[in-house]
């Protein structure tokens, strides 16, 4: 969990100061801050934490609910498995292909709409408030009508298009229904990030910058993306992270048949169809590492400076 | 002056694109909610034949039934209990010092990027062996737990943007710490927490991981569980007409809510995620 450690650095050199002498009134406030956080820290241990170490710990061992009589200790076997399987890394690249597509579809419709939203001088609660209408709809609502948009059977896609096959009978067409559907959903929330950037660049800049002769394009790329740095970083990391576990909408659409696999579908099928909880949880860790290392990628080399706990 | 006006034309061209986008798929499912079974495969984007008959049956199935008071009850209750927790240690990371915050933080930060799917096996067999599996609190249970760090990231922001010169001056005046906080304090944190609430609401009405793989029957399933499990007419027909309705019905409230609520919508998304 190093890679997370830089955004957190600001509380600690608040602390360190006044160490040696506690004062009643300091070891008061600790006091209450441990009963404060109390509640929040057992839920946390118990539900959260505990099932962690406990996936971890059943990754190590032989674990078939199929064959409770076989289960023992086998070390790392299981991850030797895993990552030698084809089935693995099959998944790993349907992962990657929908987060990698979804996520920088969302960037650029989430700029735009981000855009329009801070430069609309009309209706702007009008024009914010659909644009959030995605957000608040269930995801597997919002895969269902996507769909039935796409069958062949029910859709009006196919034949605006004029599509003679069932495009969700297709590995490109199943991908690019998830992807739209994945990107109709979750564009505003990239959209919110982003423009919670945007407010932060000064029209100041951008008069001076008209003065000296630049064009709106101009001012684009070296103002206004400039100064969104940090708000942009921030939203690609949320939303890959976010899309790195995708879940209901390939369920919905397919159930991951014609390649569209990903990593929490395998995860779900290893644990709950086949009943090999060994296995399932070596996938459900390895995805975790994954999450970890491109958590890591962002905030180390890109250096996603805002924090995405809050900031301090 | 021309210019101005053309841009402020492109921009509204963009808002018309930008409202077709996120209300197309929208409209589609009313349609098809509406559409008469026979016309229901013929890929028309408004019904020919307009029937309402999707929407009395799914109120006659106990499954949908069931499943709507499932969903507002848990996703309630969860808010309430996730929220209220939530404040206690988002008062404390944002107004007190104490050693240990940051290990706080990055365990909550870590949970928040737990891949949820990751923790059905345990959950799913601890759940059977102590009588959980299939009941309210069993997905109580994780929603509270998984909507705990984002409650407290967003409730430490709000918090932090409190007055607190208030809290010190309630202080001074002899006010205990815990005073301060239910007296002062609360009252000017409502706001935050009830946009904190909605946040946390939508979560856990928005659910699939869990609700797909810890219950099993009527007693505890939510509504986008039971939408997927609807029976068709026949094992090989899709009910495609009262997946839509259902889906209507469920869409109808939230869309309240965000139309209502967007200003704080808006200020709670931003709040936890983007800072200078």
């Amino acid at each position: 969990m190093s890679a997370i450690q830089a955004t957190g650095t600001g509380t600690a050199t608040e602390q360190t100061p006044r160490r040696r002498h506690l004062t009643d009134r300091v070891k008061a406030e600790r006091r209450l801050a441990y009963m404060l956080i109390a509640p929040a820290v057992i839920v946390m241990v118990l539900v959260a934490i505990w099932p962690i170490i406990n996936t971890f710990i059943l990754s190590l061992q032989r674990a078939d609910l199929r064959f409770p009589q076989n289960n023992q200790f086998i070390g790392f076997d299981n991850y030797g498995s895993v990552l030698s399987s084809p089935l693995w890394w099959a998944d790993v690249a349907h992962t990657l292909i929908i987060t990698v597509f979804s996520v920088s579809l969302e960037l650029v419709l989430g700029m735009l709409v981000a855009l329009a939203m801070h430069r609309v001088i009309f209706a702007r609660g009008a024009v914010r408030a659909v644009a959030l209408i995605p957000y608040g709809i269930i995801t597997v609502v919002a895969a269902y009508s996507w769909r039935y948009a796409f069958e062949l059977d029910s859709g009006w896609i196919p034949g605006l298009f004029g599509i003679k096959s069932d495009p969700l009978a297709s590995t490109t067409g199943s991908y690019i229904a998830v992807i739209i559907s994945e990107v109709w959903k979750t564009t505003p929330f990239m959209a919110l990030l982003l423009l919670g950037g945007l407010a932060l660049v000064p029209d100041e800049l951008h008069e001076a910058a008209k003065v000296d002769g630049a064009s709106t394009w101009q001012r684009f790329w070296k103002i206004t993306i400039p100064l969104m740095k940090p708000a942009i970083l921030v939203a690609l990391l949320f939303r890959t992270l976010d899309a790195i576990r995708i879940y209901d909408t390939v369920v919905i659409f397919n159930n991951g048949a014609h390649n569209t696999e990903t990593l929490s579908v395998l995860a779900s099928n290893q644990l709950l169809n086949r009943l090999n909880l060994g296995l399932g949880s070596t996938v459900s860790v390895l995805l975790f590492v994954l999450v970890g290392i491109i958590a890591f990628l962002f905030i180390k080399v890109f250096g996603a400076g805002a924090s995405p706990t809050g900031g301090d | 002056m021309e210019s101005t006006f053309q841009k402020r034309l492109g921009w509204s061209g963009a808002v018309v694109l930008i409202a077709l986008f996120a209300l197309v798929p929208v409209i589609w499912i009313i349609s098809l909610s509406l559409k008469d079974p026979t016309t229901i495969g013929d890929g028309n984007f408004f019904p020919t034949k307009f029937t309402t008959s999707n929407y009395s049956s799914i109120f006659k199935q106990s499954i949908f039934t069931d499943a709507l008071r499932n969903s507002i009850g848990i996703a309630l209750i969860s808010t309430v209990i996730a929220v209220f927790i939530a404040c206690f240690a988002a008062y404390a990371i944002a107004r007190l010092d104490f050693p240990g915050k940051n290990v706080l933080l990055l365990a909550s930060l870590a949970i928040a990027m737990f891949p949820p799917i990751s923790l059905v096996g345990p959950l799913y067999n601890l759940w059977r062996n102590i009588g959980l599996y299939d009941t309210w609190p069993g997905l109580i249970i994780p929603y509270m737990t998984f909507a705990l760090p984002l409650s407290i990231f967003v409730l430490s922001t709000f918090f932090r943007e409190i007055p607190w010169e208030l809290e010190q001056a309630a202080q001074v005046d002899g006010a205990t710490p815990y005073q301060a906080f239910v007296k002062v304090i609360a009252p000017l944190a409502a706001p935050g927490i009830f946009t904190t609430g909605i946040l946390v609401f939508m979560i856990c009405w928005n659910d699939f991981v869990f609700a797909s793989t810890l219950t099993s029957t009527n007693s505890a399933e939510t509504v986008p569980a039971a939408i997927a499990a609807f029976p068709g007419a026949s094992q090989f027909t899709e009910p495609i007409g009262t997946i839509a309705a259902a889906a209507v019905v469920v869409t109808i409230p939230v869309i309240i809510i965000v139309l209502v609520f967007q200003r704080r919508i808006v200020a709670g998304l931003t709040a936890g995620a983007v800072k200078g």
